[in-house]
């Protein structure tokens, strides 16, 4: 069968009778010719030998082929649809074995590729490697800069979170500014005219299949030219030539190790804090982020695009104002004409004058990326390291005169000077409450990110419609959020305890629901000195009312009310909440406190009901008082109980005709929607109740 | 029969260095430690990509399905007494790596009662042979798998000739007092003469 004749010997083949495995080497060189491709892939002529500075190409080559297979592992657990991407890429980064250093090796790197293009380019145009007969394969490096540039930009919405999501209508937005085809690219791109499932397959389909493919094409062109041309030496050549391998190939290797070191260490660096710290490492912390998932019905305050696209986001402010021309001019018309000059490059570079023009040109961009970047992050971050307390008297000339100018010029006396200071510093305090409102916005992200991280960890795991109905139906994360909204205006909801709540609280108008239900809440209530508080009723139409002169002149009256009586009701009424005890529902020391014993309970359920004592005004249990002169405080503070104040306090059972000022959440006007559904009536009495969703923690 | 017959260039190296480049036997000498450096360095880079690739690939390994457990199937009087086996929905809460599902149904069994009897019998509806679903074939009085036509009898026992190698698999069965059924709801491994659970 075999009938193959002898082979001419290769030169790099070895001499001697070969052994077993020199043999299997023979077999597969013979059909292959292995050895000579390996040849001619290690002995490539360096001139002028090994530099450290020809190390960006190869490193490159290392950190895509790092993505390549992190990203193809990553492929194997990641679901791309709206209700799944946000999932799966929780279960990869907090549950899979070793999810979060892949992870987090794929997004460093990812950051790293920015970095290096950057060298590699720079180290191109200085050295004028792209001159003839290079120009094409600068050109196609010019394209493999893009095609990683879109690979990043993809990848950015694949973990669905909110970061991701918001900046990626953004980036799809300015896309739409393109003329004519703008918003037909637009919804091609986003797989529709909504984000959604769509968005996902196809930004999946660029990040992990069209873009690389083209990667490769591309790569495999741009390595085969190099090659052909040969290295483009740094002039003049004083040294003697080296070969690639292993001159060549040990400086790029070491490139490579110390590559992976930073990514590494970026991703490890936290873990080294934590351990310094004492405290205890939590892998799923470390590496790349994950937000909460996107919500399009919720602003995202912290959305900024990944750091390396932070220029063109800070570009586009120059053109503020300017509407959609202004913003098609910085995003695309500007961007565009830099390309344009960058693929002009090798052409002007012909002349020494434009190679000078090409190096210029390149090393100020890379100068205004680096301003703008710096612009960028100083806007944000300012509020870290501004005074704002030296900016008080501008703060409270502001808040006087509600920002009129004639009556700030009038408080200045009409001097110009010192009105031109001032608005220079009102537009500096500007800038920092800007910065403030950021860095508040990133803090609540990250809030948000730990909540939806620690839901789905619940032991039922996460509801088939996904992750976003278990944040919008949680309590901690909706009541805050609703509170604020609807309830704020005139309620406050500050820890009593905090030094600087009374500073706040004055201004409420109405009462403080912090603990609203709890012994504490209660004990308050009763005390004379702070029932007309602003914490109470002070600030309220009910300030002068029975209540108030009950707590003040009835209860201080020792002869009809011992201490212990009041504390009895105080057992009594925290019994009707459901809250006994010093916590709030759930809060995990619930088990540890103690229950009131009942017959403190029942004594005080007794001077509740009674009709000399809270019993002549309220309705409680079954002691027969009408409706309508107080409210009805039987199961005062449960979740039930709440919801129907919230929904209706203008109901008998409630403030009646005597109701101050609250709205009716939960009671439709004829012909309209209520102004709370009855799910967020509920969220808000569950979030005052602090009745939600908490993991079982360690020793329970 | 067709064999590769490249051939070879006898002087592959057509771009032999010229007299500037240095001798690569030479080379290879002076090169040696730059050679090992070289290869530690790069593998030492790689080794983090493909360990934690590896790492995260082989989770699936670390994963353990749901411990067997009685499940309530249906009630006494659902199975009627007369030696036909009837084919019930096993429901049970289940998790499918992220996604918790509340009472879904996670497959079937089949429930069978003999005149006069208050003792039931459980059979797995998963063909031994491959994990097919197998069927009641009423007209031929018996179980029939549409994989690959393994035949059972009413009771479990197998039809000979059969590609199936064991008897379709009972399951633990008990009858509580109050009389619910209930089935202790277990896979086992196809394809082999033993019926042996899966973790």
């Amino acid at each position: 069968m075999n009938t193959q004749p002898q082979q001419p010997t290769q030169p790099t083949r070895p001499a001697g009778k070969p052994g077993l495995l020199g043999q299997l080497a023979d077999f597969f060189d013979d059909r292959t010719g292995y050895r000579a491709l390996m040849h001619e892939a290690l002995y490539e002529r360096v001139p002028g030998g090994a530099r450290w500075r020809y190390v960006w190409g190869s490193s490159l080559v290392f950190a895509f082929m790092t993505q390549v297979i992190t990203g193809l592992v990553l492929w194997s657990s990641y679901s791309a649809s709206a209700q799944t991407a946000w999932e799966s890429v929780y279960y990869i980064q907090h549950e899979m074995a070793g999810g979060w250093l892949l992870r987090g090796i794929h997004h460093v790197m990812a950051q790293a590729m920015v970095v290096l293009l950057a060298l590699h380019l720079m180290q191109v145009v200085i050295d004028g490697a792209y001159r003839a007969p290079r120009e094409v394969n600068f050109w196609l490096g010019l394209v493999l800069m893009m095609l990683v540039l879109g690979m990043a930009l993809t990848g950015y919405l694949l973990p669905w979170d909110q970061k991701g999501y918001w900046a990626t209508r953004v980036a799809t937005n300015l896309a739409g500014l393109v003329p004519l085809l703008g918003p037909s690219i637009q919804q091609v791109v986003v797989g529709g005219p909504d984000y959604g499932h769509h968005t996902l397959t196809r930004f999946f389909a660029l990040h992990a299949g069209f873009l690389p493919a083209t990667l490769v094409l591309m790569l495999v062109v741009h390595l085969s030219l190099f090659r052909k041309h040969g290295l483009c030496a740094r002039q003049p050549i004083t040294r003697p030539d080296a070969m690639f391998w292993p001159d060549q190939v040990l400086k790029d290797a070491v490139a490579m190790l110390a590559v992976m070191a930073v990514v590494l260490g970026v991703i490890l660096m936290p873990a080294l804090r934590a351990m310094l710290e004492g405290r205890p490492i939590v892998p799923g912390e470390l590496g790349a982020e994950l937000g909460a998932p996107a919500d399009p019905s919720l602003p995202y305050a912290a959305a900024r695009p990944e750091w390396y696209f932070l220029f063109l986001f800070q570009f586009l402010k120059v053109f503020e104002g300017w509407g959609a021309t202004g913003e098609f001019f910085g995003a695309i018309v500007v961007p565009g004409l830099v390309m344009g000059i960058m693929f002009l490059m090798p052409i002007l570079g012909r002349w020494q004058l434009g190679h000078r023009f090409n190096v210029a040109f390149t090393l100020a961009l890379f100068a205004g990326i680096g301003l703008l970047t710096a612009m960028a992050t100083n806007e944000d971050y300012t509020a870290l390291w501004a005074d704002r307390g030296s900016f008080a008297d501008v703060e409270k000339l502001l808040e006087e005169t509600g920002g009129d100018t004639a009556k700030i010029a009038a408080h200045f006396g009409n001097d110009t000077v010192q009105i031109a200071a001032f608005q220079g510093r009102a537009k500096k305090l500007e800038k920092i409450r800007h910065s403030q409102s950021f860095l508040d916005a990133v803090v609540q992200a990250k809030a948000d990110s730990a909540r939806a991280i620690t839901l789905a960890g619940r032991p039922e795991r996460i509801p088939p419609a996904g992750m976003l109905e278990l944040v919008r139906n949680d309590s901690l994360s909706q009541g805050p959020r609703l509170f604020a909204q609807h309830c704020a205006s005139c309620h406050a909801h500050i820890d009593p305890d905090d030094p600087a709540a009374a500073v706040v609280l004055a201004k409420a108008s109405a009462a403080n629901l912090h603990g609203f239900g709890t012994a504490a809440w209660m004990r308050g209530l009763l005390d004379p000195k702070q029932v007309a508080g602003p914490a109470y009723f002070g600030n309220t139409a009910h300030k002068d009312d029975d209540m108030v002169n009950f707590v003040q002149n009835d209860l201080t009256d020792a002869a009809t009310w011992k201490p212990a009586d009041v504390e009895a009701v105080i057992a009594a009424m925290t019994a009707e909440s459901g809250l006994t005890g010093s916590g709030l529902a759930g809060s995990g020391g619930k088990a540890a406190t103690k229950t009131p014993n009942d017959e403190l309970v029942n004594r005080g359920r007794a001077l509740v009901a009674d009709g000399d004592r809270c019993g002549s005004c309220h309705t409680f249990r079954d002691n027969g008082v009408a409706a309508g002169s107080a409210p009805d405080i039987t199961g005062w503070g449960s979740r039930e109980w709440l919801v129907g104040i919230i929904n209706d306090p203008t109901h008998e059972r409630f403030y009646g005709d005597s109701n101050d000022r609250m709205p009716s959440f939960g009671k439709a006007e004829p012909g309209s929607a209520p102004i709370l559904t009855p799910r967020q009536v509920e969220l808000i009495a569950d979030w005052l109740r602090g009745d939600w969703y908490r993991p079982a923690g360690p020793g329970h | 029969m067709p064999h590769p017959q490249t051939p070879v260039d006898p002087s592959p190296d057509s771009r032999a260095p010229d007299s500037r480049a240095p001798d690569r036997r030479a080379a290879d000498r002076r090169g040696f430690l730059a050679q090992v450096l070289a290869v530690i360095c790069g593998g030492l880079a790689t080794l983090p990509p493909l360990a934690a690739g590896l790492w995260m690939f082989l989770d699936p390994l670390r994963r353990r399905g749901a411990a067997a457990t009685f499940l309530p199937i249906t009630e006494l009087s659902s199975v009627p007494d007369d030696g036909i086996p009837r084919q019930f929905a096993v429901v049970t809460d289940r998790v499918d790596a992220w996604t918790g599902f509340a009472s879904e149904p996670i497959g079937a069994v089949y429930l069978c009662r003999q005149k006069g009897s208050d003792t039931v019998e459980a059979l797995s509806a998963t063909c031994p042979h491959a994990g097919c679903f197998v069927e009641i074939e009423s007209q031929e009085k018996c179980f029939r798998c549409p994989c690959h036509n393994s035949k059972f009898i009413f009771d479990g026992g197998i039809v000979a000739p059969s590609p199936s190698p064991r008897p379709m698999d009972g399951l633990e069965c008990r009858v509580e007092k109050n009389g619910g059924i209930a089935v202790k709801w277990q896979n086992f491994y196809t394809g082999i003469a033993e019926k042996v659970a899966r973790p």
